[in-house]
């Protein structure tokens, strides 16, 4: 850059001389490390299964980007920025626990290869890599992406009496059905938000601790690497929306409602999506205005799949359609300009 | 005390005042020459007054205001001028500037403070005694202080702002101003208060200078200095930034593209109204200033008064500067300061602080814009950094310009937090070079 060499070995350079000691790769070390509370829960729930899968998942995104890297571009590796092990995490986060090995390989080398390397690399990508590996397996093997097992404690939806027909379900698969069916009981899924918040329910491995996700997210929130604005309003949209079209009950002061809307927003991937993958800075908007449009159009998108569409999650789908309209976002978003004069 | 004030955005780079902040001021030897550049302000260039081998004082002119928004440059030292020539000037660029050889005998010509006290003179004697002292502001900017203070007659300046912020860290010179010349600073303000028909004059110190804030607070309990109030600020970069200031201590928000009197706010740097006060009490024209001297490879850091026109070099030799281990030489702080390519350019008025450092890089790796937002949460103008730089790294200039880039201040910040290293402010500022080409050459068709 503007730099050059004076003849008495003073450097010239554009200020500012000081820099932040915040790095790319010290900002992915503590995602790393906030990952970390959902990966010890995912191990008590899911045995070690959950390492293995999160091994292979971590091993093939590292070893695509290398590959690319090295022999495709022929460029110096860019492993050191850690943000292919921060994918490989993120993609086993969303796996199901008894998932083929190798198809989880398969999801971080499209992950890496089609999400991130394709398009030119860490920052220049649109969609958040894991989901598009994720979104990759749930498009090809949909019944292995879609079957879940119990967890090691026993506990697959969650509620209090399993109930039979629906036995084999994930707590929001539970919920879809016994709306549909006529067998839904609010307190039934009342109790099964403590399971909820511990993580032990059927799951993807590192989607079902809500309390382990908000504890590692508090560290990004206190360190200042997550803001609010993305995970509040993500959050509280689908919250409210669910209070209101619970499809039970029109009374919404009722405990019926408040049921149903918490209970969605603890349950299948939103913790992980809103605290984790809606938050990827380099997909996501770049000013507060932009992550709160962001935020609530997951919010919405997620509501409207998960009551109107054939899966019973949408979490992953809505966080990678608003990532498409990011670009947008940031053109509509501008700031108001410091001393704007209106015309 | 009452509730500390500040702006919206910033950053919180690390003070690193320890070194100087209670090192007082030092007197630097007059050095055995002297550069004078004739251009030390914004504004036309003063008009050359010697001859080659004329005999000069100390406060004697050397070159007459060049026009309105200009000032009369003087001499520092007594001596016999050497030459009239192109030398270095600390903002790049060789310049027209008088050499003078010192005699050491420091005779100086005849001080003519005011005819009368200040408090009895009109404005317009005032402004006039400022502008033959060739005052310009010391914070940095180096505007001609009574173009200032003459605003155009529709515009009503209602307060003045003292700015005593020093918010860039390093620098301690202003703390040091405050501290050891307090009545002298706060007169200086009240001579500018009533010179500008102000009815609010702030006093704006930032929280980090506690000792500071206690003393001035105590003077000001002095009825002589009751037009005076003292506002104390958050510790936050850029606060000393004009705009930044007038919205902590006012709450108005100066228009894009505007000046600070269009909100009815002069701001006038500490060292700026010690200034004042000596063209207007002492009738001593400004030919010397404070001077920070610190950075990890300074021997003696200092708080250094220096004659104006004293080679770079002799300064740091002063104190005992490592050059083998010197990297950079930045005048200025480390946030908004220039890095100097050689040691022969002079102090100059603007010249604040002298900072060395071991580092030629700041930051080493950088990364590709990762949008993590944080450059446009730092921002103080609401700008968005990052675009703003891409826009002109593919040449959109248009677009930058759309997006406000010649409201840009160049404070640094975003640069400062960016953790993708990415040198946002020397795109932003190549921007606004080519923006302002394109329009200058629109402007010639037109
Ligand atoms: S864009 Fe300009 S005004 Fe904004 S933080 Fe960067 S340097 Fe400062
Ligand atoms: S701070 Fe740097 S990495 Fe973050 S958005 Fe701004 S330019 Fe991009």
């Amino acid at each position: 850059m503007a730099e050059e060499t004076a003849p008495s070995m003073l450097h010239v350079s554009t200020s500012p001389h000081i820099r932040h000691n915040e790095t790319v790769p010290s900002i992915m070390l503590f995602v790393i490390i906030a990952l970390v509370p959902s990966f010890i829960a995912s191990v008590w729930f899911f045995g070690i299964r959950s390492i293995i899968l999160t091994l292979v998942s971590i091993l093939f995104c590292v070893a695509t980007e290398w590959v690319i890297v090295r022999f495709l571009l022929k460029k110096p590796s860019t492993l050191s920025d850690y943000s292919a092990i921060l994918t490989g995490i993120l993609l086993a986060f969303n796996l199901p626990p008894d998932l083929p090995l190798w198809m989880a390989a398969l999801g971080g080398v499209v992950a890496i290869g089609i999400g991130k390397m394709a398009f030119g690399g860490l920052g220049n990508n649109f969609i958040n890599p894991a989901l598009a590996g994720r979104a990759f397996l749930l498009a090809s093997y949909p019944a292995a992406m879609t079957t879940f097992c119990p967890t090691r404690q026993g506990s697959i939806n969650g509620l209090a009496q399993p109930i039979d027909a629906i036995s084999q379900a994930t707590p929001l698969a539970a919920f879809k059905e016994s709306l549909a069916n006529g067998t839904f009981q609010a307190l039934d899924f009342q109790a099964a938000i403590p399971n909820l918040l511990t993580g032990n329910v059927g799951g993807c491995i590192g989607e079902t601790s809500a309390i382990a996700l908000l504890i590692g997210a508090a560290i990004l929130w206190y360190k200042r690497i997550i803001g609010f604005s993305i995970t509040m309003t993500y959050i509280g949209v689908v919250f409210l929306l669910f209070w209101i079209f619970n499809g039970v009950t029109s009374d919404i002061l009722s405990s019926d409602a408040l049921i149903i809307a918490t209970f969605q927003i603890f349950s299948g991937g939103l913790m992980l999506g809103a605290l984790f993958m809606a938050t990827d800075m380099v997909t996501s908007p770049i000013t507060t205005k932009g992550r709160i449009i962001f935020g609530i159009g997951c919010g919405v998108l997620t509501f409207l799949i998960r009551k109107f569409g054939g899966y019973p999650e949408g979490v992953s789908y809505s966080i990678l359609l608003m990532n498409l309209v990011v670009p947008l976002i940031d053109r509509y978003s501008r700031p108001r300009l410091y001393g704007k004069v209106s015309a | 005390m009452f509730g500390k004030v500040s702006f919206k955005g910033g950053v919180h780079p690390p003070h690193s005042k320890k070194q100087t902040e209670t090192v007082a001021i030092e007197t630097l030897p007059a050095p055995e020459k002297v550069i004078i550049p004739l251009s030390m302000h914004i504004g036309a260039p003063s008009k050359i007054a010697v001859k080659r081998g004329e005999s000069v004082k100390i406060g004697q002119i050397l070159a007459e205001s060049g026009g309105f928004v200009s000032v009369p440059a003087h001499s520092s030292v007594s001596g016999k001028v050497l030459s009239i020539g192109n030398f270095p000037h600390p903002l790049g660029q060789n310049i027209t500037a008088v050499e003078i050889e010192n005699d050491n005998q420091d005779d100086a010509v005849a001080t003519e403070p005011l005819d009368k006290d200040w408090r009895e003179a009109a404005p317009g004697e005032i402004i006039q005694k400022i502008n033959s002292s060739g005052i310009v502001g010391l914070g940095g900017a180096s505007f001609p202080t009574h173009v200032k203070l003459s605003p155009p007659s529709d515009k009503k300046i209602d307060t003045l702002i003292i700015n005593g912020a020093e918010c860039e860290p390093f620098l301690t010179a202003d703390h040091r101003v405050i501290l050891e010349k307090t009545e002298e600073f706060l007169t200086g303000a009240l001579i500018l208060k009533k010179t500008l028909g102000a009815n609010d004059g702030i006093i704006a110190i930032e929280d980090n200078k506690p000792d500071a804030l206690a003393l001035v607070n105590k003077t000001l309990q002095d009825s002589k200095f009751s037009a005076l109030r003292l506002v104390t600020m958050h510790t936050k970069y850029p606060q000393g930034g004009e705009k930044q200031l007038i919205s902590a201590a006012t709450k108005r928000e100066v228009p894009s593209g505007g000046l600070p009197m269009d909100v009815g706010c002069v701001v006038q740097n500490v060292g700026t109204a010690l200034a004042v006060y000596e063209a207007v009490c002492t009738g001593t024209p400004l030919y010397q200033r404070v001077v920070t001297v610190t950075g990890p490879t300074v021997a003696k850091p200092a708080n250094l008064l220096v004659r104006i026109g004293t080679p770079i070099r002799n300064v740091l030799e002063h104190c005992g500067v490592d050059l083998t281990k010197t990297k950079k030489l930045i005048i200025g702080g480390p946030m908004m300061g220039l890095a100097q390519p050689e040691l022969d350019a002079p102090v100059i008025k603007s010249t604040s602080g002298l900072l060395t450092s071991m580092e030629i890089h700041p930051g080493v790796k950088s990364y590709n814009c990762i949008s993590c937002g944080k450059c446009a949460t730092a921002c103080p103008i609401n700008l968005v950094p990052s675009l703003l730089a891409r826009y002109v790294e593919k040449d959109l200039y248009e677009d930058a310009l759309d997006w406000n880039a010649l409201d840009c201040m160049e404070c640094g910040s975003c640069a400062y937090v960016c953790p993708s290293k990415i040198n946002l402010v020397h795109f932003i500022k190549l921007g606004k070079y080519h923006i302002n080409a394109i329009k200058k050459a629109a402007s010639k068709k037109e």
